[in-house]
């Protein structure tokens, strides 16, 4: 609590943020500039990576937002914003 | 360089694997792109190991076992050699090869279990399946905060092969193992060392770094006591690993398993490891 406000309000992030925050780190970790990145691409092809990568990007997500993304609850998730959604409710 | 070429008393370098003694301390290291899958050569050069090992055991205080390769640990077993050869067979002969191979590849992993050695088992990055069966034979477990562990096994038809379920059992608790197994969803580092799979947790690339440093830290103990000390803590499963292969063969033996097996090997899935 800060002055009587809980943490999570001062502190938690818009699905906006978490998803800015996404798009920075994946194009920083696979090297693909971030201007070539929109929250709307497929992920896989936008980054070019293999099911071995996507479990790196899964892991690099999971230490960067602090949150468990079961492999299930990311079946069929494709593009940013939908993937920003599923952190964000873990938050 | 043909293996023979390429082998002495101390250093062996085959297609697969290769392993290295220096200063009491023996490394194994895996690299067979493009993560360490477990097929024959792989089984083979295990065995060659195993058999170089009661050697080293004389002189040797730790055993590292590593991976050369960026994509991670081991990502089990080589399901596509798996497939090519079983398909091709009647059932009955297929499940005969596959007891053969369990057999073989338990004997190799029993005898890393069992060995007076203290084994470490440095790990990053994919650690499925049989990659996390030959982690778990290790009496510690370092992982780099790449790492992810699972047992997607539930996706094929089948229940972990290569003694994970018994050796699971031994060291964490069964809610744990539900959760791996039912699911066949991967924990990261963090979460495997919560779940007390993982004795340390490091920086990406830290790994061997970490495992050389606690693997000196072992050379200070008396051999003859850690040894004893190993025997006591670490009991080996014995009856349960064998109903394993015994369960993983009875399980083999149905079409699912086949069905399963192809639509892993043709699958172009991102979460191939997934039903």
């Amino acid at each position: 609590m800060i002055g009587g406000i809980p943490d999570k309000m001062v502190f938690m992030p818009t699905a906006d943020e978490t998803l800015d925050e996404i798009l920075n780190l994946a194009a920083a970790h696979f090297k693909v500039p971030r201007e070539k990145l929109s929250p709307d691409d497929d992920f896989f092809r936008a980054l070019g990576i293999d099911s071995l990568q996507t479990l790196d990007l899964l892991t690099k997500l999971e230490n960067h937002f602090r949150v468990e993304l079961p492999d299930y609850e990311l079946q069929g998730v494709t593009d940013f914003r939908t993937l920003a959604g599923k952190i964000q409710a873990r938050r | 360089m043909s293996e023979e070429v390429s082998a002495t008393l101390d250093t062996f370098k085959g297609q697969n694997l290769s392993w290295e003694f220096k200063g009491g301390i023996v490394e194994l290291r895996l690299h067979r792109a493009p993560c360490n899958e477990l097929g024959s050569v792989s089984l083979d050069e295990f065995e060659r190991f195993v058999s170089a090992l009661e050697r080293f055991e004389n002189t040797a205080h730790a055993l590292i076992i590593c991976s050369e390769l960026k994509a991670g640990f081991c990502a089990g077993a080589d399901l596509r050699e798996l497939y090519q050869r079983s398909s091709t067979m009647e059932t009955a002969q297929a499940v005969r090869g596959v007891r053969d191979f369990l057999e073989r590849i338990h004997r190799a992993l029993n005898r890393i279990d069992a060995s007076p050695l203290t084994t470490i088992a440095a790990v990053h990055g994919v650690t499925f399946g049989g990659g996390l069966e030959l982690a778990l034979a290790c009496d510690l477990i370092i992982a780099d905060k790449t790492a992810r562990f699972a047992f997607p096994e539930l996706r094929l038809g089948l229940i972990p092969g290569f003694g994970g379920i018994p050796r699971l059992k031994r060291d964490v608790g069964n809610a744990v193992i539900r959760d791996l197994l039912l699911t066949g969803r991967s924990f990261n580092a963090t979460k495997a060392q919560q779940a007390g799979l993982v004795s340390q947790v490091v920086g990406e690339g830290e790994g061997l770094r970490a495992a050389r440093a606690t693997a000196a830290q072992l050379g200070k103990f008396d051999r003859r006591t850690v040894a004893v000390a190993k025997q006591f803590i670490k009991p080996i499963p014995y009856e349960e690993l064998q109903r394993e292969i015994d369960i993983f063969c009875d399980l083999f033996s149905r079409p699912a398993v086949q069905a399963g097996l192809k639509k892993f090997v043709e699958s172009r899935d991102a979460q191939p490891y997934l039903p």
